[in-house]
């Protein structure tokens, strides 16, 4: 399983970054939480077929488009596919 | 014409003179009163329009945009589209860089991204409805208007000019998945009523800090600071108070809804509307965080352009508000 957030390297991706980092904690999952930002990070959120950033990815699949700071979103959005199998 | 605002009025005088209990026409009671009507009525407003642009998103996100515009040729009509498209479509310098490349990498001119990329912070939703609450529908409409004709002519320009080649062209390789965001649509309107509230109502929260503090600086000027004193500091009337206020405007970056009520209280102390607009617009829509931003894919002198023509727009602006 992984968990990425894909940005542009804007602040308020770093912010979603920290605030996904958070979250894995509270969630108590072992998987690190990525950030892929710049270049990188751009072209991912492209070949998704996406146009804003940032992007919180989980297991390849996009999880959220754009920022939330609210804690219980982003455990909601993870979960979400998670659980889908 | 009924002021649906006068509730607002009628609270922040309560608040002021019945509350307080302060001296009418006091400079605290005047800066109290400016600040509790701006903040109860563009906290509504800021409440109307991020309801109103998460609907706009939902039947119309980004990326149906882009189909929409790579669809088919639209022989001209492409710019008008983009240009109008931009004008709901909400912007975030953050995004300016995907969207750029998933623009470009569908095959849409560089003209028409351009276009888009101009009017989207140019004219947008608070010059749509703060504007007219603010200053009257007839310079609301005529600044749309023109905010829409400079991203036009400014896309334009850009195409003529052929600056394809001054685009990062590892990034115009990109395959882009193309999916299609309208299979939720089965939604019941409740539910969606409520998604959108709360969407909105998120948005409206992470901007209001900025707006009180952009009402608070209203506020201390409309109250304190006498017009003598802007007009003397300040080179209010004459040709080079437009182009100062623009480059004024470029370090700051601020979200125009905050910028507003600062705006509004200048025009109030005698500095001509044109050259506040001149101002707030290029608070906004030149700004140096964006500019880094787009460096990562645009060379020098594609951005220069950018920055020039939209510079030479919100001129324009300037000049033609301060001579109606």
């Amino acid at each position: 399983m992984t968990i990425q957030v894909l940005g542009s390297g804007c602040s308020t991706c770093k912010k979603l970054y920290e605030i996904t980092k958070e979250t894995a904690q509270h969630l108590s999952l072992q998987q690190e939480v990525e950030y892929v930002s710049g270049s990188e990070g751009m072209k991912k959120i492209v070949e998704l077929g996406l146009m804003s950033s940032p992007v919180l990815v989980v297991n390849g699949e996009v999880a959220m488009v754009g920022f939330s700071s609210d804690m219980k979103v982003i455990q909601e959005k993870i979960l979400s596919i998670l659980n889908k199998k | 014409m009924i002021d649906i605002f006068f509730p607002f009025q009628r609270l922040a005088d309560d608040v002021t003179f019945k509350v307080f209990n302060l001296t009418p026409s006091s400079y605290i009671a005047d800066a109290l009163n400016f600040f509790m009507y701006d903040i109860l009525k563009i906290g509504f407003l800021l409440l109307v329009i991020n309801y109103f642009m998460a609907v706009v998103r939902y039947y119309l996100p980004i990326e149906n945009i882009r189909s929409i515009l790579s669809s088919r040729k639209w022989y001209g009509l492409d710019y008008l589209l983009a240009a109008l498209l931009g004008v709901i479509t909400p912007f975030c310098s953050c995004s300016s860089i995907p969207l750029f490349i998933g623009f470009v990498s569908a095959g849409i001119p560089l003209g028409v991204t351009f276009t888009f990329l101009i009017s989207s912070p140019l004219v947008n939703e608070s010059s749509l409805i703060l504007f007219p609450a603010l200053f009257g529908f007839k310079i609301a409409f005529l600044y749309n208007l023109v905010g829409i004709l400079i991203s036009i002519i400014g896309g334009f320009l850009i195409q003529r000019l052929h600056m394809e080649r001054y685009i990062d062209p590892t990034f115009l390789n990109i395959k882009s998945a193309s999916i299609d965001k309208s299979v939720h649509k089965h939604k019941k309107i409740l539910v969606l009523l409520k998604h959108w509230w709360k969407e909105g109502f998120t948005i409206s929260k992470t901007i209001f800090p900025y707006v009180v503090l952009g009402v608070a600086l209203g506020a201390f000027i409309h109250g304190f600071v006498p017009k003598e004193f802007i007009e003397h500091t300040f080179l209010t009337k004459g040709f080079l108070s437009v182009p100062l206020a623009v480059l004024a405007g470029i370090p700051l970056y601020a979200n125009s809804v905050s910028v507003i009520p600062f705006v509004e209280a200048l025009v109030g102390k005698g500095i001509p509307l044109g050259t506040a607009l001149a101002f707030m617009t290029s608070t906004v829509t030149l700004s140096i965080p964006e500019a880094l931003m787009l460096k990562k894919v645009l060379k020098v002198p594609l951005l220069l352009t950018f920055f020039s023509i939209t510079s030479v727009g919100i001129l324009c602006i300037g000049f033609l508000f301060n001579a109606l």
